[in-house]
């Protein structure tokens, strides 16, 4: 789509474009095409000098057990907390689309969570599942498990899930509602008519209609969990115990800090980046097939 | 909905207070915490109702600091203040005149330049974060709150909202003002700004809340512990030893991290809902 | 005040798409000119080349004595009123209609007094302060109006203002578009696709399709001698009906074997050729029953209340004719046709121009 009304001018367009721009290409395209480069140099363990390597880093990158392990990590955790926070906040907005007294109230409640800071939300639910202080830790331990998020790494694991999966739920139930309300009330009637309950219902006519907007929660939700969780990691296990909670963001922080493996750190930014293009050019097809209905 | 029978809606009801009742725990939690001394909270019986050293705490966390740093919490807040409104404002800036660029001007590399910036959405700051860091140190912006926002406002965000909105502007608008006599600069300021206030609102409410939770970017660029956001500093605080974390003081800065976002958000709550649902289509 | 002359002015697209096709039309000073045509006929194209908002691909555009085709919009001294008003929907009534004069440089005083001269004229002084989504359509238009009117332009430009109103607003607002037209004696052109409107509003009609103009005359001139085919079926309602035919001499034609007398014909056509003939349903009457050379077959009766159309067929095509009520039985089957010879149109089936008297 294209504007028929017009300025000419030839050489404002370039003034008013020339911000952006600049700070693009000094803040976002230098540094972009430095961590290629980078990926390919090995550095001296003083960084003074640095040697081009080809693929040597990568190469090493993939001979890293860690690495693996950092990848699994991702996995576990972008699929459970994607899961986890779809589901409830698909439930909290069936329930939220009901014609309710106070719905806006409820609405309002329970999208607030958007505003914490991921780092926030961490220092609140270690807070709370503290080993030694914890409110809730409490009651775990009186049914026999030995609760330690600090030393345990499935433990560790269960409360980055709870705390990232906290945090999500608002925006999700946010999208699935305004998903509900997209859907022509003559549909759900004509449903109702044809003698469909309420549960059927749902699976039949209501969760297909929602599709689109459950991929593009899902892409968003696995995007979220790989760059939004650093915050959560970094306040809650810090990647521990032993590394088991390092995601893949996490460790290109862990690895490149104070002048660390900065060529290793850049391999794996790469790879990230290529992972992100990835899945956005997933959702972009898939944009592109809605526009067409 | 098509029924209307009451135990359906008391089930809505209790699912969705039960709902409201987890996502608010924590943060009970943390206020509650916030009215105790370091002591009763490290002995692991936090009482569920409120203590009585709320004002000790707040002044102490405001004004003094943890004991251990001992930065006040009032000037974490300032600097956090200013690299959320300087994000929110540097973002609509720039991104408000180059849409207004590709949107109202036909130019020779007008689709090089949209996508130049376009391609910027992919990728968020973590996985460039080394390189950008170099940039900044060399550039001497660390610890200035130039560093701190600059590299955060390089984002096609914006610049997708505006254009977007704009294309929904009638043509006949633009060919009224200029019957009108209205030049590009007039229709910019005359019509299109007061045309853009609410989709500029809803971009500030986002980048605000953007910029008051970052936490990578700072965490890096800022040595001096006076630059220090709150989101990093609170961080800093349980950190040290878990016998030195003033817990008290500790949660007290949480409350007190939360509470300019959720304001925005409840307060400005259709202006917060329009700006997420428009970024993201 | 000053009249528009266009000469030969086309318009092509990229992609070499040719919008208009060299037309050359003058507007006389005061006169109230109507574009008329189908979509896409290039008529709201041709409109706003005359206002500046499109550039002219050939030919000139005059306003006055002045060659307009390199001057901004804003500099021809010319207001135009858009099918979607195009109000400033932040701005009030007063500060829509006051823009133009501001971004002028006219003292306030002076923009003041404009403003509330033209909305004295079109009655919307109460809605002033008002915000443009705070008034109904009719009352846009209005605004639109004025937002006209206040700067004493030159020319006023019309592009289907009408077509967003109910069908009784639309009627009224006609008439006021008219009267004002007639007390301010501004050069007028006007872009419609509704055939009512052309007719009723302009004193020059101008036809036209595919880019170039099918015929220019007054209202009566082209509803009484429609030069083409396509104006024929055009302008009336319902529209002419069109049946094939032969020539058999000067004044006949024959129609589905019958002949049928012509007053307005060219001479010299061969007889036997092929030709069109058309006949407006409102100028057939009901002939006594074996009188005529022209039955149809009625299949169906619509009741418009003062009229009843009677659709069926005549010589195998398709025919409409337009009665008084109770003037032929509703239930009639056969239906035998008089034709007034003065009311026979014919058209020539290649080129599907008029064959009338030269």
């Amino acid at each position: 789509m294209e504007k028929r009304a017009l300025f000419s001018s030839k050489i404002l367009p370039y003034m008013l474009l020339l911000p952006q721009l600049a700070i693009t290409l000094i803040f976002f395209y230098w540094p972009a095409s430095q961590a290629v480069w980078q990926s390919f140099l090995l550095e001296d363990a003083f960084g003074l000098s640095s040697e081009f390597v080809g693929f040597e880093n990568y190469r090493h990158l993939f001979q890293q057990p860690e690495y693996y392990r950092a990848m699994v990590t991702t996995a576990v955790f972008s699929s459970a907390v994607a899961v986890l926070s779809l589901a409830v906040s698909l439930l909290l907005a069936t329930q939220a689309d009901k014609q309710l007294r106070f719905s806006n109230g409820y609405k309002t409640l329970l999208i607030w969570p958007y505003a914490v800071a991921p780092a926030i939300a961490g220092v609140l639910w270690i807070f709370m599942f503290h080993p030694t202080l914890g409110t809730l830790s409490r009651p775990i331990k009186a049914i026999g498990i030995d609760w330690n998020p600090m030393l345990d790494a499935n433990h560790a694991m269960t409360l980055l899930v709870l705390s990232a999966t906290w945090k999500q739920i608002s925006y999700n139930f946010l999208f699935f509602l305004a998903g509900l309300q997209s859907i022509p009330k003559s549909v759900i009637e004509a449903a109702a008519i044809d003698g469909s309950g309420p549960i059927r219902r749902f699976w039949t006519i209501i969760f297909p209609l929602l599709s689109p907007t459950t991929f593009f929660l899902i892409v968003v939700n696995i995007v979220y969990v790989f760059f939004d969780t650093f915050g959560i990691i970094d306040a809650v296990t810090g990647g521990g115990p032993a590394g088991q909670t390092t995601t893949l963001v996490y460790k290109v922080y862990a690895d490149g800090r104070l002048g660390g493996d900065l060529g290793g750190s850049a391999a794996q930014s790469v790879i990230l980046m290529i992972i992100v293009i990835g899945l956005t050019a997933i959702q972009f097809k898939y944009v592109e097939r809605r526009v067409q209905y | 909905m098509v029924e209307n029978r009451r135990y359906r809606n008391l089930l809505a009801y209790l699912i969705l207070t039960i709902g409201i009742v987890i996502v608010a725990f924590p943060v009970y939690l943390a206020i509650m915490a916030s009215t105790f001394d370091a002591s009763t909270i490290i002995n692991g019986n936090m009482p569920l109702v409120p203590g009585d050293q709320a004002a000790d705490n707040y002044y102490r966390t405001l004004f003094i600091g943890g004991s251990a740093s001992r930065e006040p919490v009032g000037m974490m807040m300032f600097n956090s203040f200013v690299m959320a409104m300087g994000i929110a404002v540097g973002k609509i800036l720039i991104s408000v005149l180059s849409a207004f660029a590709v949107v109202y001007f036909r130019f020779p590399l007008r689709m090089t330049a949209f996508w130049i910036i376009f391609i910027t959405l992919m990728l968020p700051v973590e996985v460039r974060i080394y390189p950008t860091y170099k940039i900044v140190a060399d550039l001497g912006l660390l610890d200035t709150y130039t560093g701190l926002i600059l590299p955060l406002i390089a984002s096609a965000t914006g610049t997708l909202l505006f254009r977007q909105f704009f294309m929904t502007i009638p043509d006949e608008l633009l060919e009224a003002s200029k019957i009108d006599g209205a030049g590009a600069f007039r229709f910019f300021k005359d019509t299109l700004i007061p045309l853009s206030i609410t989709t500029i609102a809803a971009l500030f409410v986002i980048q605000f809340i953007y910029g008051w939770n970052q936490y990578l970017w700072p965490l890096l660029i800022t040595t001096q512990s006076s630059m220090q956001t709150i989101v990093i500093g609170i961080k800093k605080m349980i950190t040290t030893q878990d016998a030195l974390t003033e817990w008290n003081i500790a949660m007290t800065t949480a409350v007190l991290a939360m509470v300019p976002p959720v304001l925005v958000v409840i307060f400005m709550q259709r202006l917060f809902v329009k700006g997420l649902v428009e970024t993201e289509k | 005040m000053a009249g528009v002359t266009l000469d030969t002015v086309r318009k092509v697209y990229t992609g070499n798409v040719e919008a208009v096709k060299g037309v050359s039309l003058g507007i006389e000073d005061g006169s109230f000119c109507v574009l008329v045509g189908p979509s896409g006929c290039g008529k709201s194209t041709l409109l706003r080349m005359i206002a500046g908002l499109e550039t002219i691909s050939g030919g000139t555009v005059k306003i006055g004595d002045r060659v307009v085709n390199q001057v901004e919009p804003a500099d021809r001294d010319i207001a135009m009123v858009f099918q979607n008003y195009a109000l400033y929907p932040h701005m009030s009534v007063y500060d829509n209609m006051a823009y133009g004069l501001k971004n002028r440089g006219t003292p306030k005083d002076e923009i003041a007094k404009r403003v509330n001269e033209a909305a004295r004229i079109l009655a919307i002084e109460p809605f002033l302060a008002r915000k443009p989504r705070a008034l109904s359509g009719g009352q846009r238009q209005r605004v639109a109006m004025g937002r006209a009117i206040v700067r004493k332009p030159q020319v006023f430009l019309f592009d289907e203002p009408l077509s967003n109103l109910d069908a009784k607003l639309r009627v009224q607002m006609r008439v006021e578009i008219k009267r004002l037209q007639r007390t301010l004696g501004v050069t007028s052109i006007y872009v419609t696709h509704d055939q009512v409107e052309a007719m009723t509003l302009s004193d020059k009609l101008v036809v036209m399709s595919g880019g170039q103009i099918e015929q220019v005359g007054t209202p009566s001139e082209v509803y009484r001698r429609p030069e083409t085919r396509f104006v024929a079926t055009f302008i009336g309602s319902p529209p002419m009906n069109i049946l094939p035919g032969q020539v058999e001499g000067p004044g006949r034609v024959s129609v589905g074997g019958q002949s049928v007398a012509v007053t307005d014909m060219r001479e010299g056509l061969t007889p036997g050729s092929a030709i069109e003939v058309g006949l407006r349903p409102e100028d057939v009457q009901a002939g006594a029953a074996g009188s005529s050379a022209l039955t149809m077959n009625v299949d169906f009766v619509e009741e418009l209340g003062a009229t009843q159309l009677f659709h069926g067929k005549v010589a195998g095509s398709e025919f409409v004719v337009q009665a008084s009520t109770g003037q032929i039985p509703a239930d009639t089957r056969q239906l035998p046709l008089s034709i007034d010879p003065a009311n026979v149109h014919l058209f020539d089936p290649q080129t599907t121009k008029r064959l009338g008297r030269t």
